[in-house]
């Protein structure tokens, strides 16, 4: 139990041999784990916020003590591949707009974990559905904005709610990273050369840094250590393309410097398809019910389907929004995106293993197996269809929502 | 040339199948007013629901058209209380008020959007200007026909007067620098004194009685604001907050205006009040994935539907197209579904709700003997996220079929789905992309 747990738990009278956090079984008519075909009438038990078994409701000893629990559906807690929430707040005012910093157009020193709330209220929105983890951080709304998280959708501070706290550095090829007037960059091409600026720099930065001889080191300078992390492999580049040249320059750069690429949007995916494929990216396709406008205008319903056809790996996101809906719902988009092509599988799978692989965090979430953390959704239904609700949400084995949604 | 031969076999086509009569056989008929009809028949001519019930009670004509829809559900078509489809727009910069602004003289009927309403079976629109002034302008009821002109997607009323309504707007959307009002008092104010206006006016008119020395000069802003106080229009106002909705009702009471609250965010703390008011014709609500967004949609939730059907108000839906997607409209009922609107509430508001708001309930609406031969054709549960939009029929006309590679790209999206009728490359665009 972490400190506030036990602090609750002493408010509440709970006792730890009574129904302690962390320590609950949820039996479900259909078990959706994951990692593998349905399981029908099965247990998942969370001991001490791990998942500790997984299998048949005959199969399973619930032990003492633990709370138990039932709903018709039962799924890992879902993830939002990228998001901007707790970032962007609900209220649309300045006092709640971190998502963006537009005094440079190159910031990739810009920490998510310094921006983010976890007591805004669109991460208990989006967690009353059933999304136990965010991808977030900074919007795609400048050449490279800033730095990305995994958070968990509960706990009252950062450090609480962390998962990987500096998981991608998000950047944008397109209009997103059009500045106006006379500020650079103004065209796409220009994007590109500085882009690549930028990178060259970065690789001289850590040559630099490598030097034998220590006076020749350069100082500190946190804006190419963070992109050094990109050239070092250790941390994608996170870039939002929608239009098939910009996928392509994003490819284009990706192999000159031989950097991690994560893609992002690509609402004219459909047209460069093999392109990606033979790249061996990752992407987090576009929220479905996006709005088709502008340099998305192109976009489909399909575009996740025709790139899992295509052997992508694809997870899907509830994006940015600037105006209403100030958020969209993975879970929302997800079912439009299973309805129009992509299936009620492979959808499940994009909001949780595939997103969680994408995220480099499926050793810990994305599945209902043994070992892994105790997240997990409850529906009254298809989680999919309109008219289902969820019921109930776990994380790390403590009930955060049992409000009907 | 070749444009123009092919729409003209497109009229034609269109006329002959009006002329010949179509029988829809084998689908489940949900009529909204009544129970839904399993395997049931229904039969359309000459623009016109000419029969309809449980198949063996339906006689076909011999000279029908039959379409077997066995397994897909028909609704009457959709009708959407408050679309921005065709780039609309109202009154400019220059004040708060443009009560001589039409909507009729904006439209771009090529917008993709209204290939894309009807993707959505969307039937019937009322396609308004934006929120940001006190009274943005005159708005159109629209049919989604097939054409490249205005003129052809009208609805005339039984005296041959164009059918339309005024969007009006309070709250924070109209609040700028002068000349437009800083407060909503002030907002008020101001709409109080412009009605005060229109009321010396009318009487003025109505004093001279056709005496052309003793008339006013011609004033379209307040003609159209007389039109408002004798009945004529409907005010379509765009509100959120639960104070912005009763002063709405407070406006009109005062002027005696017929009033459809749109969006109405904060319709469930005053449930009861607009109830109540007898000028309200009803609430079309639009419901959002997450509150927010601005401020005056901070507490916008989903059971504001089963709260003002609870409390008997009329209660329909919008796509604020953009804001939106047409194509999906059926999810607003299914949303509203999910947080407690009962099933046969939900669909009344994708459609008789609507055509009531829009006071063409004796045309459109539901699937009744004489009224608009207006349908759509899904293939399940009109409430299901894996349910699609296969046909949409207007006037007895086919607009949108799925199983046509241009209407398809138009439900789906893709390489130019947005782009407006006309501008593609039809060879690029189906050979490519499809």
């Amino acid at each position: 139990m972490t400190r506030r747990q036990r602090l609750a738990a002493l408010v509440v009278g709970i006792t730890s041999s009574g129904s302690a956090f962390g320590q609950i079984a949820v039996t479900g008519a259909t078990v959706h784990t994951a990692a593998g075909e349905p399981l029908t009438n099965a247990v998942v038990v969370i001991e001490d916020g791990k998942i500790s078994q997984v299998g048949l409701a005959g199969e399973i000893e619930i032990p003492d003590g633990f709370r138990t629990m039932t709903a018709a559906v039962v799924t890992p807690g879902l993830i939002d591949a990228r998001s901007t929430i707790g970032l962007s707040g609900y209220l649309n005012q300045e006092h709640d707009q971190d998502q963006i910093e537009s005094s440079a157009p190159m910031q990739p020193e810009l920490r998510a974990i310094d921006a983010y709330n976890p007591r805004e209220a669109l991460v208990e929105w989006v967690r009353g559905y059933g999304v136990t983890t965010v991808h977030t951080g900074h919007a795609p709304l400048s050449l490279v904005s800033g730095q990305t998280a995994v958070m968990k959708t509960h706990g009252l501070s950062v450090e609480e709610a962390v998962v990987k706290p500096f998981a991608m550095i998000a950047a944008t090829v397109g209009e997103g990273a059009r500045e106006r007037g006379d500020k650079a960059p103004g065209t796409r091409a220009k994007m590109a050369a500085m882009l690549r600026a930028e990178l060259i720099k970065t690789r001289e930065y850590l040559d630099r840094r490598s030097a034998e001889d220590e006076d020749k080191r350069p100082d500190r300078d946190l804006r190419l250590e963070a992109l050094g992390e990109v050239m070092e492999g250790n941390v994608p580049l996170l870039v939002t393309a929608q239009r098939t040249q910009d996928i392509l320059t994003v490819l284009r750069i990706r192999e000159e410097f031989d950097i991690p690429v994560v893609l992002d949007g690509v609402a004219e995916a459909y047209d460069v398809l093999d392109q990606i494929r033979d790249a061996g990216v990752s992407v987090i396709v576009h929220p479905t019910m996006m709005r088709a406008r502008g340099e998305t205008e192109n976009l489909s319903f399909e575009t996740a389907a025709r790139l899992r056809d295509a052997g992508i790996p694809i997870a899907l996101q509830g994006g940015y929004e600037s105006y209403v809906p100030k958020s969209r719902l993975v879970l929302f988009e997800a079912g439009v995106a299973a309805a129009h092509g992509l299936g009620f599988d492979d959808a499940l799978r994009s909001v949780t293993i595939n997103a969680a692989r994408v995220l480099g965090v499926d050793d810990r979430i994305g599945s209902i197996e043994v070992g892994k953390d105790g997240d997990i959704a409850l529906y009254d239904g298809d989680p999919f269809e309109y008219s289902t609700h969820c019921v109930a949400v776990i994380i790390d084995g403590e009930v955060v929502s049992e409000e009907l949604r | 040339m070749l444009r123009c031969l092919l729409l003209g076999a497109l009229l034609v086509a269109a006329a002959d199948a009006q002329e010949t009569p179509q029988a829809f056989v084998g689908a489940s008929l949900y009529p909204i007013s009544g129970p839904p009809i399993e395997s049931g028949t229904l039969v359309i001519h000459e623009g016109k629901i000419v029969a309809l019930g449980p198949a063996p009670s339906v006689q076909i004509p011999a000279d029908a058209v039959q379409h077997d829809v066995s397994g897909s559900v028909v609704l009457p078509g959709l009708v959407d209380t408050h679309s921005h489809a065709g780039s609309v727009e109202g009154g400019d910069g220059s004040g708060p008020m443009h009560p001589d602004a039409r909507a009729l003289d904006s439209i771009n009927v090529r917008d993709a959007r209204i290939q894309k309403a009807q993707a959505g079976g969307i039937t019937t629109a009322n396609i308004m200007p934006g929120s940001g002034h006190l009274l943005s302008g005159q708005t159109l009821y629209v049919k989604h026909r097939d054409s490249k002109v205005i003129d052809d997607l009208l609805i005339r009323r039984a005296d041959g007067s164009l059918a339309y309504g005024i969007k009006m707007a309070n709250g924070t959307n109209s609040r700028k620098d002068p000349p437009f009002p800083g407060s909503r008092a002030k907002s008020a104010a101001i709409v109080r004194e412009r009605f005060l206006e229109a009321i010396a006016y009318r009487d003025k008119v109505a004093q001279a009685a056709g005496d052309a020395d003793e008339l006013p000069p011609r004033d379209l802003g307040l003609e159209t604001l007389g039109d408002i106080l004798a009945g004529n229009r409907v005010v379509h106002f765009h509100t959120h907050r639960h104070d912005d909705i009763l002063t709405v009702l407070r406006l009109a009471d005062e002027f005696e205006f017929k009033v459809v609250l749109q969006h109405v965010s904060d319709g469930w703390a005053v449930a009861d009040e607009i109830a109540a008011s007898p000028h309200v014709l009803g609430a079309s609500l639009i419901l959002i994935d997450s509150p927010g967004g601005k401020l005056e949609a901070k507490d916008n939730q989903l059971a504001t539907g089963a709260i003002l059907e609870q409390a008997g108000v009329v209660t329909g839906f919008h796509s604020d197209d953009p804001i939106t997607d047409s194509r999906l409209f059926n999810r607003m009922a299914a949303l509203a579904v999910r947080a407690g609107m009962s099933r046969e509430g939900a669909l009344y508001g994708l459609t008789m709700a609507g055509a009531r708001m829009l006071g063409l309930e004796d045309r459109i609406g539901s699937l009744q003997v004489g009224k608009d031969a207006d349908l759509a054709v899904l293939s399940g549960d009109p409430l299901s996220v894996y349910t699609q939009v296969l046909q949409t029929w207007v006037d007895g006309v086919k607009v949108f079929d799925r199983s046509n590679p241009q209407d398809r790209l138009y439900a789906e999206g893709g390489f130019g789905a947005s782009h407006d009728q006309g501008h593609i490359l039809h060879g690029i665009a189906q050979g490519e992309h499809e």
